[in-house]
């Protein structure tokens, strides 16, 4: 379990390079390390003579001029966690909003992960932030009770004091300091935290962005900005295939452009590809234009190696015909095949979801200055520590030599987990021994990412004579992400938890099987992973067998979901992931699922009934979906025109994510998500030929603009359940909720993405 | 040699006339709020004016920009009071932010001609920028709200806060390395 300590006991304060004192605390998992290690190492670069392996993940410090800092050891990509952490924990401290410093944490493992991606920050966060927090005012209350020597239960932290109501004394936190600094910290099992009535921040939708005005003035640094003294830029000219070699290069005419300085080769790229540079040629230059000039200006030829060979199109066709062989049984409950020939009819489906990337606003890009063999990097990083250990190897220098500074990221939505991009940086500046910035233009971010998988599903369900679904097979061919990380791996494994073989029916006969796919492009994981294709397949082949049936959408999901439980799918031969969670402390609850259905209904006006409640000509669509831990339903509201073009109206999101600690980021959230979802269902899809990525831009790669996005109204449940994931699960149901309003507006149902191949955007 | 007149201030500028106008002020000029975004003028995250015109300055060469005044979103107020940068503030709109100065360049633009757009004026002023988070509903009620309007895409019940509230919660950041705070400078 973690454990809190009192860092400023321990002499450390001396290291840390304040006048006045100050009480350090940190939060630490003694489950994972054995011994304690200095907590405040990191704030500010110092020795630590007693060097152990005992690591906090955050903490906090009180100055003596009452100030309260705290740490940021996630990164910020939008969804709001640097004003979020610094909620919780001001909170449970009784901390003064305005009193508070927000420090962004240098990669470091001593703060556990801080891999910022799966919806995982508040889910894995919460509860040890609230203890760091509880367990300082704790601290700061007995410190004033030995001041005035009075009982510590009569004294009580207030907004950055501590009061004595009997004697009407009040002291301030950073008068607190020096005492407080010689205690020892409370066990954990004496934590008291707040009551749930006594937050002042947590749960409460009344909080600015700590951010917001350095973004609306241009002040805000992000990864494209940063700028360090002789620094020079660079733009890499990447293979157009994976794995690809140069042949041959010509470097006169780069060299010639004004402002270029140099240019490099970077070594080929042998796969696993995992996060290392694809190599190709760097162009060094003065500027970005110089830069990109220069690469354009470059004479090279390309060996493409063996994904020259991989066409979208076929492909796709050789993914149909390996749906219909799985290799690998993923789960299976009952007797499928007995259930398929007593059934007294069988329905059957296939649905596509194309190869997908990112396209953050932000391409990536990366800072980094070697110097006195150590090395400052500065990046918009998802994952420090991943970037610090990938650029330690890279260079052959020591991980604690590698600083990695993390700025706001402009987006990343998956993207920038994965830190090549900071490796390429790290590597001319060591050999340029030079400060680099390396820029990723959006040619580059679309043509060379880390793709979403291209996936093709085959379903089939087998009804009995009154409808009641006795069978359900699901077999899946897509590309897996192991591939990335072990060349060669053709088959889809945990990315079968992610909404396939965790599908909330209450069905007897459930078959759910993989087939083999080759990968040949570096395969990633984006925003909400391999539910976005499952829950598109699921949810649209729900809607598929309630219009078979001939019953309500919504009427026909509440029974297919059944009757309230917990589903252990682990039980029926499968192994399920639950996104690392335990399904005692995250149950796949089907009352919580039904829940957020049945509300976004009646958000929505969802009645048989009530249709009349809807303007003339509008005609909704719904989903429902678990993921990382939460359960969110999606109502869409449509109209077609004389065209035959679709307009989306509204959009219905309700979420039961567990305890909502940031209602105003969890709503902004869903509304982003529902907008994610519109751009990947309207727009989504990478193709290759002869495994060079077709896309490049947002004219051939479109996400949705303002005149498509409709209205989007949000609601919450409010739960007691701990904090589930947030910034994924909103995603999944919103493009089959489309496109079953579109089977219900004009009878057609499309089962392949995206929608304008249709002509109906 | 060219010179530009930038927020009020006169830089000269003396390489590749050629460069796009966002590039000389990223760059060389540091003016480093403009945002990069596509370089073909498609997302609008590099939006700036030129004597109060909203353009897209990764394809405007410098050469282009003649005598016309140039704004950038760090000229846009003085101490991010404009009406559009209070209300973005008021409603929470950014998610990442990236996009943001172009939007709010576009916006501001759009304000001047039109001070009480229609939902359709804005969706015609706003749609040439692009936000991957999805901010779009906020960047609508922002404007409406700027303008003294009736918020028509986003519920303001469930999240508006008052001037006085930005104020008041207000606070410090720093960066974790002493050296990072250098990267402004």
């Amino acid at each position: 379990m973690n454990k809190i300590e009192n860092v400023s006991r321990r002499g450390f304060l001396k290291n840390l390079g304040f006048s006045s004192g100050a009480l350090v605390l940190g939060v630490q998992f003694s489950a994972l390390l054995p011994i304690p290690k200095a907590l405040a190492q990191g704030l500010i670069a110092t020795t630590d003579a007693n060097k152990t392996s005992f690591e906090p993940n955050v903490y906090l410090t009180i100055h003596s001029d009452n100030t309260v800092a705290i740490v940021v050891h996630r990164s910020e990509m939008g969804q709001g966690i640097r004003t979020t952490i610094p909620m919780i924990v001001a909170d449970e401290l009784e901390a003064d909003w305005q009193k508070i410093q927000v420090i962004q944490g240098l990669g470091d493992k001593k703060y556990g992960s801080q891999n910022t991606d799966g919806s995982r920050s508040i889910r894995h966060f919460y509860q040890p932030l609230r203890e760091a927090g509880a367990s300082a005012r704790m601290m700061l209350e007995q410190a004033a009770a030995e001041l005035w020597q009075v009982p510590i239960n009569e004294c009580q932290a207030i907004k950055n004091q501590v009061k004595h109501a009997k004697s009407n004394k009040i002291v301030a936190f950073g008068d607190l300091v020096a005492i407080a600094a010689k205690l020892a910290v409370p066990d954990k099992t004496k934590l008291v935290l707040k009551s749930k009535q006594d937050f002042r921040f947590i749960g409460k939708a009344n909080v600015a962005l700590v951010d917001g005005k350095d973004i609306v003035t241009g002040n805000a640094t992000f990864g494209f900005d940063v700028e360090l003294p002789n620094m020079r830029f660079a733009v890499i000219a990447r293979p157009p295939v994976l794995a690809g070699k140069v042949k041959s290069f010509n470097s006169d005419k780069a060299k010639k452009i004004n402002g270029v300085i140099d240019v490099i080769q970077l070594d080929d790229l042998t796969e696993p590809a995992i996060f290392k540079p694809l190599g190709g040629i760097a162009v060094i230059a003065t500027n970005t234009w110089a830069a990109i000039q220069g690469r354009d200006a470059l004479e090279v030829e390309w060996q493409a190696g063996e994904h020259g060979n991989y066409n979208s199109s076929s492909y796709k066709q050789a993914l149909a015909k390996s749906c219909d062989n799985p290799t690998a049984d993923l789960r299976q409950k009952g007797d499928v095949s007995a259930a398929f020939k007593n059934a007294n009819r069988v329905v059957k489906a296939d649905y596509f979801v194309p190869q997908l990337i990112h396209a953050p606003m932000e391409p990536p890009a990366a800072t980094a200055h070697f110097h006195d063999g150590i090395i400052d990097i500065w990046a918009c990083t998802q994952t420090p520590q991943s970037a610090q250990s990938n650029v330690a190897q890279a260079i052959g220098i020591a991980a604690e030599n590698v600083n990695i500074n993390v700025t706001l990221l402009g987006g990343g939505f998956g993207r920038k987990s994965k830190p090549d991009f900071v490796v390429e940086a790290a590597l001319l500046s060591k050999q340029l021994n030079m400060p680099i910035k390396v820029l990723w233009t959006r040619e580059d971010e679309i043509k060379n990412g880390y793709y979403h998988a291209v996936s093709y599903q085959k379903l089939s369900a087998g009804l009995d004579s009154s409808n009641k679904v006795i069978a359900w097979q699901h077999t899946e061919a897509a590309p897996t992400i192991s591939s990335t990380f072990s060349k060669g791996a053709d088959t889809i494994g945990f990315e079968a938890s992610l909404g396939m073989i965790d599908v909330p029916f209450d069905i007897a006969n459930v078959y759910c099987g993989a087939g083999k796919a080759t990968a040949h492009t570096r395969i990633g994981w984006m925003r909400s992973v391999t539910n976005i294709n499952h829950a598109f397949a699921v949810c649209s082949f729900a809607d598929e067998l309630a219009v078979a049936s001939k019953t309500d959408s919504k009427d026909y999901l509440l029974a297919l979901i059944g009757k309230d439980r917990h589903i252990d799918i682990n039980k029926e031969n499968a192994e399920y992931g639950n996104y690392g969670e335990t399904l005692d402390k995250f149950p796949l609850d089907t009352a919580r699922l039904k829940k957020v259905l049945t509300q976004v209904s009646n958000m929505a006006n969802w009645h048989s009934n009530d249709k009349g409640k809807l303007p003339n000509g509008h005609v909704l669509g719904i989903a429902v979906h678990r993921s990382f831990a939460s359960y969110v339903a999606s109502v869409v509201q449509i109209s077609t025109n004389a065209q035959g073009k679709i307009k989306l109206e509204r959009i219905y999101m309700c979420v039961d994510c567990g305890i909502a600690v940031n209602p105003e980021r969890i709503k902004s959230q869903m509304e982003g998500a529902a907008i994610f979802a519109i751009s990947l269902a309207f727009y989504g899809e990478v193709t290759a030929k002869a495994g060079v990525i077709e896309q490049g831009n947002f004219d051939d790669y479109p996400i949705a603009r303002m005149n498509e996005v409709p209205p989007i109204d949000v609601q919450i449940i409010a739960s007691d359940a701990p904090p589930g994931g947030v910034g994924e699960p909103g995603v999944p149901p919103v493009a089959p909720a489309i496109c079953n309003a579109i089977f219900a507006a004009t009878g057609k149902r499309y089962r392949e993405l995206p929608l304008n191949q249709y002509g109906i955007i | 040699m060219i010179s530009l007149m930038i927020n009020g201030k006169q830089h000269h500028y003396n390489d590749d006339e050629n460069m796009p106008l966002l590039w000389v002020l990223r760059d060389i000029l540091k003016y480093t709020g403009t945002k990069y975004g596509c370089g073909k003028g498609l997302c609008g995250a590099c939006t700036v004016h030129l004597d109060g015109q909203p353009i897209r300055s990764c394809v405007m060469p410098v050469s282009a920009v003649g005598k016309q005044k140039i704004t950038t979103i760090e000229g846009l107020s003085n101490n991010g009071d404009h009406p559009l940068q209070q209300a973005w503030q008021q409603l929470n709109v950014p998610q990442c932010g990236y996009c943001q100065s172009g939007q709010l360049m576009s916006a501001a633009a759009l304000l001047a001609e039109n001070p009480k757009p229609t939902e359709q004026d804005i969706d015609l002023a706003m749609s040439g920028n692009l936000c991957r988070c999805g901010t779009y509903n906020r960047i609508k009620a922002g404007i409406q709200m700027a303008a003294g309007m009736k918020v028509t895409s986003f519920n303001i019940d469930d999240f508006a806060l008052d001037k006085q509230s930005i104020d008041e919660q207000a606070i410090d950041k720093l960066a974790m390395d002493a050296t990072a705070k250098g990267v402004k400078s």
